[in-house]
């Protein structure tokens, strides 16, 4: 800090959860290079990971628990701001563990603890059943990645000010394209982790552009700093000028930014290929926890930086959302391979995340209460897709949709799940958590009073029907002939099944769950 | 007795899940039969402790909280407009796991089946009992994912692309009613049917009355169907199995139109009453367009399923009426379709079953002789359903075209007058395409074009033998035919196929008819028109076998209805006329 003399006392009680990520990441790394070269290592690498993962919940979970908000690294009032008339407001903190943030990093945790399942699945096997040397994955490496991302994603929710926030996002992100990359002499990750690489180093690029302009215009790094600097220009200039112009620049370019992470239109064109040439825990992370940082942030800066400026963005975000969930959904229809179809049908859903943030001008809290809703009930379900995905992934040619025929019969738990899964994500009973998701949403853009944005999510999700009702058929349908493989059964990825049909059945009966926290 | 609606609903549910059970699974008809009777059970319960003497009432509710955070509340509850629907429903299930029992589809196995059809009849009796706009929504697509599966699963051949237009379009439908009522709730601020129902439309702005009604319609519309909603009902009646089309056209239809009654017309007046013109318009449309493609069909069940959408109609034109005549002449109609399509559509499974095709040209004529039972009874259902008076079919359709002959105060007179002429035609019409179907099917000399399909299963009590003879070779020619019957016969003269199972058990060589039976069941199949030696050869020595106790199980019971509600159609009314009178507020009785 400038001047000296400010010493700033760190509540490290509001920061456990990162911390506790952080320093069981090191331990990973520690063990890894201590522990005796056997197969059992990775193992025990994993259960500390997991273990990780779940203290961290806990954390999380106390905190809720424990209601109230947590501040910590502020800035007293008369630091940092840059012009007179803020001075009077009260300090601005960049990590405040409130709600959002709470709910942020908790969905993204438990996650996590299932993509660690998944990763225990996918690190003992490799590609096509069996242990092989080749595009065998370091365990320790892995797990040490997938703790940094999750310390990222922990942060990102509860970052204020935009330096924090995209330091956060980028650790979500680096460690992205080295998980993606990791599965050495694959030639598909490899260009997978450079598609993804690319991409996320043009949106960082983008996003940073965009943060010194704002930074430029108002003169401050905190979100709450910066609204109240664009509302004081605003009352002065009344909105016109060449700063009101930087600004709507600086809007653009750092939600472009973001756009780029949750793979929005028209900057979702990378999806279906790293989804593809990814390991497929990579895919979910991706999906689920990648998805949810970069939706937190938006979220974060749209609503905490830029509130007094909706009335500028909602029509904009309209139309994002309108062209995602459409483009989602007629690329997804095209797929005949289960993980690209899931990348295309998560780029639809971000659409349905995105659609309740546009009437944000009209009704604040429903607008972040049903984006973070729907949200968490994507999470859900989206990942039991994946936990199955990965287990049909190990038989040959399990890549491709026509491996799922008859699966309902052959292997039933998997089957079942993955159609479960499946109708909840077309939003149909039995699926009820799904159902409910969308009518979250639908709710809240009928009563922003956007017509338009509701009949084209009507007209989406009899789009998104066609491709889920297809895959659900196919698990019904008899086997192909001959075709009598059964699923290998794998206890850490079982598991990950089975908690994750566990939840989004809870979330099914009783969504109020989600509702009373998100909302 | 507030515990009855939710029973109902708990009841198929419970009885969807114990299926899995691998005790219940290998016996899953019958267990089908149980839950479904059960259900049938607490139906006519429902209907015996309903006071009838306050029929307008809600009675027999339940109303808890369910997710206060979407203002959703588990409310069910009956009055004289959903009672009828709830006890034909559970009829109707029942009566498809009565002639399941002897009659299951070919296709995926008949514990999926009985699963998928049980949790069918928890959404449609939910979407009947449902006092929640949302609840009411959730139930309504329940129904969705089963009856995909059974179209997918259990349908005909063109199976795949009929269920997907199925889901497809319904789920559109669903999509825009769900907007509707989210306007419905976000103008009225409750989602309690019965308020908002009691409101007349107070608090609902004029236009946002005429945007709600617009999209509940469509979505309702979709359902029911309306012309020209109505392209998916055709395919999907015709490919899926017989309980499936029973209940798409008996239940699901009703759907629809129950939403008309309950929702759109009671809360939403004033949007009901600037769109009803264009309601009634495409009603009728749909009675001309539904008679006329009836007589262009060869395909019976597909005639049946066009039937249904000028059936569908009248009921909509009652609705557009606005007034308690129409309104009534509509849910009797309703109910009426519901009991007398059914019974087509069993009759016209069975004579798939038989023929092995409904193509009304193969199908040849005298089925009268040939099956005295279900050709009668062919008749009877299609006498029924052309509205012959004494029957339960008049009525309803009498008093929507009463309905449409004062329409409510406000509405233009001229126009709907020319309505009810348009649906007098086709009411006409709807009798000259039921008689010339008869006449080419039933009556006439039994110009024997057709094989019978496959050797029925004997109608041994609740367990009947699965066919297990693998189908014979695709066989081009006669020639073929003959080579592979002698081949089966083991060298000797062509086996000829035995017909009855009586037969069969006398004649020891047990191996050699069943070898014979496979090569004739191939031929058949293959060759279709049996036109050839083997064939015709099978065909002189096996009659047809007429109905099975089982489906004189399903049957009879909707017939005794037909007429009871054709000869005393006070049965219904007295419980439908006051509902409907509240419905529509006081202000709207002429």
């Amino acid at each position: 800090m400038t001047g000296g003399g400010v010493i700033q006392s760190i509540d490290y009680a509001a920061v456990a959860a990162p911390l506790v990520l952080a320093l069981v990441a090191g331990l990973v790394l520690l063990l890894d290079a201590f522990l005796p070269a056997r197969p059992g290592g990775a193992r025990v690498l994993g259960l500390v990971t997991l273990g990780g993962m779940v203290a961290a919940l806990a954390v999380v979970a106390v905190q809720a628990a424990g209601g109230g908000t947590r501040r910590t690294f502020c800035v007293p009032a008369s630091l940092g701001g840059a012009s007179a008339t803020i001075r009077a407001a009260p300090a601005s903190c960049s990590f405040v563990a409130d709600r959002f943030s709470l709910v942020i990093a908790a969905v993204v945790l438990a996650a996590g603890v299932v993509v660690v399942l998944l990763s225990m699945t996918e690190i003992a096997t490799g590609r096509d059943g069996g242990p092989a040397e080749r595009g065998r994955i370091p365990a320790g490496e892995w797990y040490f990645l997938l703790l940094a991302t999750l310390t990222g994603a922990v942060l990102l929710p509860a970052s204020r000010d935009l330096i924090m926030l995209v330091v956060s996002l980028e650790l979500v992100s680096l460690p992205v394209f080295a998980l993606t990359a990791l599965r050495r002499h694959d030639g598909r990750a490899a260009e997978a982790a450079l598609k993804l690489f690319l991409v996320s180093v043009v949106s960082t690029a983008v996003t940073l552009f965009g943060v010194s302009l704002l930074y430029g215009v108002t003169g401050s790094v905190h979100l709450d700093r910066i609204d109240a600097a664009l509302r004081t220009a605003g009352d002065m200039t009344g909105g016109t000028g060449d700063m009101a112009r930087v600004t709507v620049v600086a809007i653009v370019l750092v939600a472009a930014g973001f756009a780029f992470k949750i793979a929005a239109v028209p900057f979702h064109f990378w999806a279906g290929d790293v989804y593809r040439g990814a390991p497929v825990p990579v895919a979910a992370l991706l999906s689920v926890v990648s998805k949810a940082s970069g939706f937190a942030g938006l979220i974060l800066l749209l609503t905490y930086a830029l509130p007094g400026k909706a009335a500028l963005w909602t029509p904009g975000v309209a139309v994002v959302a309108a062209l995602t969930m459409t483009a989602g959904n007629v690329l997804a229809m095209r797929q005949r391979g289960a993980v690209r179809l899931l990348a295309w049908s998560s780029v639809a859903q971000s659409g349905y995340i995105l659609a309740p943030l546009a009437v944000y001008a009209v009704a604040p809290r429903a607008a972040v209460g049903a984006s973070v809703a729907y949200l968490v009930f994507y999470a859900a379900m989206n990942l039991i897709a994946f936990a199955v995905v990965l287990l049909v992934a190990r038989l040959p040619g399990g890549q491709d949709l026509e491996a799922y025929r008859g699966l309902a019969l052959r292997s039933p738990a998997a089957g079942l799940s993955l159609a479960f899964a499946l109708v909840c994500l077309a939003g149909l009973p039995p699926g009820l958590a799904g159902l409910f998701a969308k009518i979250v949403v639908f709710r809240a853009v009928v009563d922003g009073g956007l017509g338009w944005l509701a009949l084209v999510m009507a007209a989406n999700t009899v789009a998104g029907l066609y491709y889920y009702i297809a895959w659900t058929a196919r698990l019904f349908a008899p086997p192909a002939a001959g075709e009598s493989r059964t699923v290998p059964t794998r206890a850490a990825a079982g598991a990950a099944v089975a908690v994750t049909v566990a939840v989004t059945v809870v979330f099914s009966v009783a969504p109020q769950v989600v509702l009373s926290v998100s909302g | 007795m507030s515990w009855l609606p939710i029973a109902l609903v708990a009841v198929p549910l419970l009885g969807a899940v114990a299926a899995f059970v691998p005790a219940v699974r290998d016996s899953a008809v019958a267990w089908g039969i149980a839950v479904s009777a059960a259900v049938l059970v607490l139906a006519v319960a429902l209907a015996a402790v309903f006071d009838y003497a306050r029929p307008a009432e809600m009675q027999l509710q339940t109303d808890w909280p369910w997710i206060p955070g979407l203002g959703l509340r588990f409310h069910l509850g009956v009055d004289g407009v959903s009672l009828p629907l709830v006890v034909l429903t559970a009829l109707l299930v029942f009566l498809c796991f009565v002639h399941l029992a002897g009659h299951p589809p070919a296709g995926g196995r008949v514990s999926g089946l009985v699963v998928t059809l049980l949790v069918l009849e928890v959404g449609m009796l939910g979407t009947f009992l449902a006092l929640d706009l949302l609840l009411f929504f959730v139930f309504f697509e329940v129904v969705l994912v089963p009856m995909y599966f059974v179209i997918a699963l259990w349908g005909g051949a063109g199976r795949r692309s009929a269920a997907v237009k199925f889901i497809l379009y319904t789920l559109l439908g669903s999509a825009v009613l769900l907007i509707g009522l989210l306007v419905v709730w976000t103008q009225a601020g409750t989602l309690d049917m019965v308020a908002l129902a009691g409101h007349h439309g107070a608090g609902i702005a004029r236009s946002a009355q005429i945007l709600a009604f617009l999209a509940i319609g469509l979505g309702l519309a979709v359902k029911t169907p309306m012309w020209p909603l109505h392209t998916w009902l055709p395919d999907a009646h015709t490919e899926a199995p017989t309980v499936g089309s029973v209940l798409l056209a008996g239940v699901l239809l009703k759907m629809g139109s129950y939403g008309f009654a309950r929702i759109a017309i009671p809360v939403l007046p004033e949007g009901a009453a600037a769109l009803a013109p264009w309601l009634g318009a495409f009603a009728v449309a749909g009675i001309a367009y539904g008679s006329l493609a009836c007589l262009a069909q060869r395909d019976l069940k597909r005639m049946i399923a066009y039937s249904s959408v000028g059936h569908m109609g009248f009921v909509l034109l009652g609705f557009a009426s606005l007034t308690p005549v129409g309104l009534n002449g509509a849910l009797f109609a309703n109910v009426a379709h519901g009991l007398i399509t059914g019974l087509l559509f069993f009759l016209a499974g069975a004579v798939k079953e038989r023929y092995g095709t409904a193509d009304m040209v193969r199908l040849g004529g005298g089925m009268l002789r040939r099956l005295p039972y279900v050709g009668s009874l062919l008749t009877f259902a299609c006498v029924a359903s052309l509205g012959l008076p004494g029957l339960a079919g008049f009525w309803g359709e009498m008093l929507t075209l009463l309905g449409a002959f004062r329409p409510a105060a406000g509405l233009s007179r001229p126009l709907f007058l020319v309505f009810m002429a348009v649906g007098g035609l086709g009411m006409v019409l709807t009798a000259a395409y039921f008689l010339v179907m008869l006449s080419r099917v039933t009556h006439g000399r039994a110009v024997e074009t057709v094989a019978p399909a496959a050797p029925l299963e004997p109608a041994a009590p609740l367990a009947p033998a699965q066919p297990d003879e693998p189908p014979g070779p695709p066989l081009a020619t006669a020639e073929g035919v003959r080579e592979v019957l002698s081949e089966l016969g083991e060298g000797a003269e062509p086996v000829e196929p035995v017909a009855t199972e009586a037969a069969v058990a006398a004649l020891g060589a047990e191996a050699v008819a069943d070898a014979g039976e496979a090569g004739a069941r191939g031929a058949a199949r293959a060759l279709g028109v049996g036109s050839t030696d083997a064939a015709e050869a099978a065909q002189r020595r096996r009659p047809f076998r007429d109905a099975t106790v089982y489906e004189l199980a399903a049957w009879l019971p909707l017939v005794a209805l037909i007429v009871l509600f054709g000869l005393w159609p006070k049965a219904l009314f007295a419980v439908t006329t006051p509902a409907v009178q509240s419905l529509l507020g006081s202000g709207m009785a002429p």
